[in-house]
């Protein structure tokens, strides 16, 4: 089987690394970073920390020295999905596409280049150490689904589940993967927004002044999903507090915290931004959410 | 009352302005936090450029208790700084009118607790920029606005500030009933102040666009919405629309821009750039208070009044 990571940064490196140690499974990852790509085709994909990895991965800068691949997951910044889709969906004429990005909208951009989507969420995190390296912080699991519109056939999600959790990165393959994905998202829209207008982390944002603020916008974006009949599979709420202990993510930036101080552009379209989208189409208002939109907005503009 | 001793409480940009126009036909005396910052007023007088240009003569102590009698005492400290710097005043100088120009609410029924002086309420649009203690910048010659406080004082003893502000070279305006005005001015700062502190604008264009949905006008635009049910709910008719208030003071600023000057930067955008407690309390705190007093729901407010909280903890 040949599969190509789309966006090689932290989270597409550790499902390449991952999936480059299994002998029946061919690994391609296409990146825009040349270092990054060189180092990778010099001494393979190496991860460390949560696991010591060394994957063999086949890395390339031009999309068109992609194979043809029967599949492919998506790991750019959700800002970067449509750029990365239109270089490189010749690749999947005949393969499934599964998005492991952030929040929701990025299965409708994918959808615009190739036939076959998978939804998914995944949980593990890392960081870039260096070309070719890459810090794997946290374990955990991801769920893939067929996504609707354009839905990829069970037996691809399933094949693609299979391969991930035989490499160390549990997968589950489900018929409707939008319960995880929303509890996800409707946790990280309030996380993440939040401490990128007051500079703090996770785990004081969970606390007074603006806990209260977060529960809010949690709850929020749990009417959104309802109005789309979606269940939750677990509570983003307790996620929430669990990830705010100081033995879990107490002190972590959440990641538009670092974008902001970095001065780069966030994913609030593909977070609070989507949920206010969501919303409106299914008849469902998100003060909060449009709020912590418009001044993220704001603040990237600063 | 004929007002020729005036003493301006607080030095900062807004007070300075007030120190050194006043000080050139009266005599004026302030009242400083830091010592060495009276000193410096006291050896190389108060410098004063930009809409206006000259030097002028003032006391200056930053002890309570050296302050000479005065007619007329000008509040003009930051909010988070007025409760310790009018308790020097406690009890003292009892035939003085004293004015305050504080943003936000409350700041009135605070000096009340030292002393049963009538009161001046008063707002101001001036703003300036510090360049040493003794040097200030005159940057918008906006007006001050000015009324009794709550029967404390009378709308004659405000026309006479008034005239004597003008006289100065500043620009006033009296008022019979404040309220009106500061309300404005509360909704306008409330909002105003609060986005640009979460977002790092400056007061530019974004805060008056509103062309696509997640154009950040169309926040300022619902905040300004709220306040402005708030103040039905309390009573007051606004004087002017604080959203009126927005794109005007935005297309000045464009103006300035175009000419080279830097976009205005709100006061509690410069306090958490600086690391210092904002004015929130008294601003947005104030108005999510009234909100509650009279019922009204202000969920955007409130998330703004937490955010902000939360920023000066960071």
């Amino acid at each position: 089987m040949r599969v190509a990571v789309i966006g090689c940064g932290a989270v597409g490196s550790l499902f390449a690394a991952n999936l480059g140690t299994l002998d029946d499974v061919e690994v391609w990852a296409y990146d825009l970073w040349q270092e990054h790509v060189d180092a990778i085709n010099a001494t393979g994909l190496r991860l460390s920390g949560a696991g010591e990895v060394v994957g063999r991965v086949q890395a390339t800068a031009d999309p068109a020295a992609l194979p043809p691949c029967e599949l492919g997951i998506v790991a750019t910044k959700s800002q970067h999905t449509s750029a990365a889709m239109a270089a490189t969906a010749h690749a999947f004429e005949q393969g499934s596409v599964c998005s492991v990005q952030n929040g929701a909208g990025n299965e409708e951009l994918v959808a615009e280049h190739v036939q076959r989507v998978i939804r998914g969420t995944t949980f593990p995190a890392g960081h870039v150490i260096e070309p070719g390296h890459v810090g794997w912080d946290t374990r955990g699991d991801t769920h893939i689904g067929p996504f609707e519109p354009s839905a990829a056939p069970m037996k691809d999600v399933i094949a693609l589940a299979d391969a991930c959790t035989r490499a160390g990165m549990p997968t589950h393959a489900l018929e409707d993967a939008r319960g995880a994905q929303w509890r996800k998202l409707i946790f990280n829209a309030a996380s993440n927004a939040i401490a990128a207008l007051t500079g703090r982390t996770h785990g004081q944002v969970a606390e007074p002044p603006t806990r209260d603020l977060a529960w809010a916008v949690m709850a929020e974006g749990r009417a959104v999903a309802d109005a789309q009949g979606i269940t939750l599979d677990l509570s983003p709420e307790d996620l929430f507090d669990h990830a705010a202990r100081r033995d879990v993510a107490y002190g972590h930036k959440p990641s538009m915290l670092q974008d902001v101080e970095a001065g780069r552009e966030t994913e609030i379209d593909f977070l609070n931004g989507a949920i206010v989208a969501f919303g409106e189409r299914h008849g469902v208002d998100a003060p909060l959410n449009r709020a912590l939109t418009q001044l993220v907005k704001g603040k990237e503009r600063a | 009352m004929a007002i020729e001793r005036v003493c301006v409480i607080g030095a900062g940009v807004i007070g300075s302005l007030y120190a050194g126009h006043l000080a050139r036909d009266l005599e004026v005396s302030v009242l400083t936090r830091r010592a060495e910052h009276a000193e410096a007023l006291e050896a190389d007088g108060l410098r004063i450029s930009g809409k206006s240009d000259f030097t002028a003569r003032v006391r200056a102590t930053a002890d309570p208790a050296e302050l000479p009698e005065f007619d007329l005492g000008i509040v003009a400290t930051k909010a988070t700084q007025l409760e310790g710097a009018v308790a020097g005043l406690t009890g003292r100088f009892p035939g003085a009118t004293l004015m305050t120009i504080q943003n936000g609410l409350g700041a009135e029924d605070l000096v009340r607790t030292r002393g049963d002086w009538p009161l001046l309420s008063a707002v101001t649009f001036m703003s300036g920029v510090r360049h040493t203690d003794t040097h200030v910048e005159y940057e918008l010659d906006t007006e001050t606005w000015l009324g009794p406080f709550a029967g404390t004082a009378t709308y004659e003893q405000a026309q006479e500030v008034e005239a004597l502000l003008v006289a100065a070279g500043l620009r006033a305006r009296a008022f019979p009933d404040l309220r009106p005005a500061q309300w404005s001015k509360l909704i306008f700062n409330a909002t105003v102040n609060t986005v640009s502190a979460l977002t790092d604008l400056p007061h530019v264009g974004a805060f008056a666009a509103r062309d696509r949905e997640v154009d950040l006008g169309n926040l300022v635009h619902d905040l300004m919405d709220e306040g402005k049910t708030v103040a039905a709910a309390a009573g007051v008719a606004l004087h002017e629309d604080p959203w009126e208030m927005n794109v005007h003071a935005v297309r000045r600023g464009e103006t300035l821009a175009a000419q080279g000057h830097y976009a205005h930067v709100p006061s509690m955008l410069e306090d958490v750039r600086a690391g210092r407690p904002t004015e929130i309390d008294f601003i947005t705190g104030a108005l999510v208070r009234e909100a509650a007093k009279h019922g009204v729901p202000v969920p955007l407010h409130t998330a703004m009044y937490r955010l902000v909280k939360a920023r000066e903890c960071a």
